[in-house]
């Protein structure tokens, strides 16, 4: 049951989108959002479709992967829809049924939102899945590094991100361990109403706590035994550096952007 | 003897249907006995872990049945909850579930699960708390004032008090010292002894194993290999150890005096029994 949590899922791969700089990717996502946000035309959002189409082929990400990561935000993409489809007014109505009316500005909308959503969600989903997280935190430490000016303890969050990613699985399966050993002296999480389901809860959450503070507490003295004493001075393994690619990537992507930016001011 | 449990061509395959299909107990049967001390030993990986967790109905078996009793214990599958009562399951670590403010509260847990109350439900916390070594005093305490090896005892009350009528232990003395550990182990033998309960013993432990046990299990990637009173598996010392498991060291050592042409048993497994068969040799007037 618990195995099936999937958070931004990792698929290795040797593709051109998965040897791409994490840095290069977020930018492209960031780009990838500012354009899908000017975008307010059938010729525009066909232009983001193929984008993200493109991508979706040269990472070799399977479709089925990426409409499962809809799965989850599929009520707010319906609702949004239901929502912009019969409260916009227009200037034409197609269908007028009681208190429930379809205008030609509604049912745009309400294409162009869902389209909208759902162009955001697939592109930040395959930059997940073809950047492993811990080059994703590293790439976001190296994109943030300015705000060091600003005191912002950068290297700090990042070290944070990692650690808290690098622990999610460890505690799934504490989590099940816990539970099959409650369950063993007789502890009922199914039936119940929610007060009863909720106290069964105490007896996995309490015994979970108390170990991930003691990991905590072990991680701690683990890396302060290797003498970790916070970003100051620290190298890396992997210096990340641009290459070749990167650079053409970028330049496609801002081209991309501005060309929406521009089309949009032709009104189109 | 009539026998408690029944396995029965016990397969368990995981990812059924996945790329990652792979079956950690196949097709095993074996009986346990009521009152018996039965060890099963095997290499990590030999399906141990999983076949115990379908003796008391955590696990559903893919294949095959367990009985209880001669009953199916997947017959009714609401009921699956009295075979956890009956069936105690302690597993690896155990004082990590520990979770009530007190030490009574905790162990009072499983019991109170099964319905027990007043009079009934504070005999069964007391007793299972002398079976282990819990002075009365250090039951009002919280649970993580104690040692680790005092947590550990708590925890083995907490399912002793649901007297079950089999109780399961995986590996109860990992990660303690030696001292604690054999204290650990008489209480477990002194709880078989008056109780006269069964009593499973999984262990990495052959010294362990062969000091308690009545009969032994041994697993190999996820089939029974050998199951036999501790003298008949000793006896097939080279099996274990192609198998990855060892032998008692009384047992290595009566091998290695076998191997010098000495007329040794080369399958006694107690300090006791070997000094028995060193001192008839003794007495026979062979050299030594």
């Amino acid at each position: 049951m618990l195995k099936d949590i999937t958070l931004g899922q990792y698929f290795p791969g040797t593709t051109v989108a998965h040897k791409l700089d994490p840095r290069t990717k977020i930018l492209l996502v960031v780009l990838y959002i500012v354009a899908l946000f000017c975008a307010k035309s059938l010729v525009t959002y066909g232009l983001m479709a193929l984008c993200l189409a493109v991508c979706v082929y040269i990472s070799k990400v399977s479709i089925k992967a990426l409409v499962r990561g809809l799965k989850p935000v599929l009520f707010i993409i319906i609702f949004t829809g239901i929502l912009n489809l019969f409260f916009t007014p227009g200037d034409r109505y197609l269908v007028e049924w009681g208190f429930l009316h379809i205008s030609d500005t509604g049912l745009r909308n309400a294409v162009f939102m869902v389209l909208r959503i759902m162009l955001l969600i697939m592109g930040t989903f395959l930059m997940t899945y073809t950047t492993s997280p811990i080059s994703l935190t590293d790439g976001l430490e190296r994109l943030l590094n300015g705000l060091k000016k600003l005191h912002v303890p950068v290297h700090e969050l990042a070290m944070m991100m990692s650690i808290a990613l690098r622990f999610i699985p460890t505690l799934i399966e504490e989590t099940d361990k816990i539970m099959s050993a409650q369950k063993a002296r007789g502890a009922d999480f199914e039936s119940g109403n929610l007060i009863q389901k909720a106290k069964a809860l105490i007896p996995i959450l309490v015994p979970l706590f108390i170990s991930a503070f003691r990991r905590a507490d072990e991680l701690a003295t683990a890396m302060e035994c290797r003498c970790y004493h916070g970003g100051e001075g620290r190298t890396k393994l992997h210096v990340l550096q641009y290459q070749r690619r990167d650079y053409i990537a970028l330049a496609l992507g801002v081209l991309i952007c501005a060309g929406v930016i521009v089309l949009r001011q032709f009104g189109l | 003897m009539e026998p408690i449990l029944q396995i029965k061509n016990l397969t368990h395959t995981y990812g059924i249907g996945t790329p990652f299909q792979r079956s950690a107990v196949e097709d095993m049967s074996f009986e346990v006995y009521g009152g018996e001390f039965l060890g099963i030993i095997g290499h990590t990986g030999s399906g141990k872990s999983t076949l115990i967790q379908h003796l008391n109905g955590l696990l559903k078996p893919t294949g095959g049945q367990i009985l209880l009793n001669g009953k199916d214990i997947w017959a009714e599958p609401k009921k699956i909850r009295d075979v956890r009562f009956r069936v105690g399951l302690v597993f690896q670590y155990p004082e990590y579930q520990l979770f009530e403010e007190t030490v009574y509260k905790d162990i009072a847990f499983g019991p109170t699960n099964q319905g027990k109350t007043g009079e009934e439900l504070d005999r069964c916390v007391r007793e299972s708390a002398r079976l282990v070594g819990i002075r009365d005093d250090q039951l009002d305490k919280s649970p993580f004032e104690l040692s680790g090896g005092q947590k550990r005892r708590v925890a083995l009350a907490g399912v002793l008090a649901m007297e079950p009528e089999v109780l399961i232990l995986d590996e109860p003395t990992a990660g303690l010292d030696p001292a604690g550990r054999e204290n650990l182990m008489a209480n477990i033998r002194d709880y078989h002894r008056n109780k006269n309960k069964t009593i499973i013993l999984v262990s990495h432990s052959m010294d362990e194993i062969a000091q308690n046990v009545d009969r032994i299990l041994v697993l190999k990637s996820a089939r029974v290999l050998m199951s036999g009173a501790p003298a008949e598996v000793f006896a097939r010392a080279e099996e274990l150890i192609t198998a990855g498991l060892d032998v008692p060291q009384v047992t290595r050592i009566a091998m290695a005096l076998k191997a010098r042409g000495m007329d040794i048993d080369p399958a006694v497994y107690t300090v006791e029994a070997l000094e028995q068969e060193i001192l008839a040799l003794r007495k026979g007037g062979a050299p030594c």
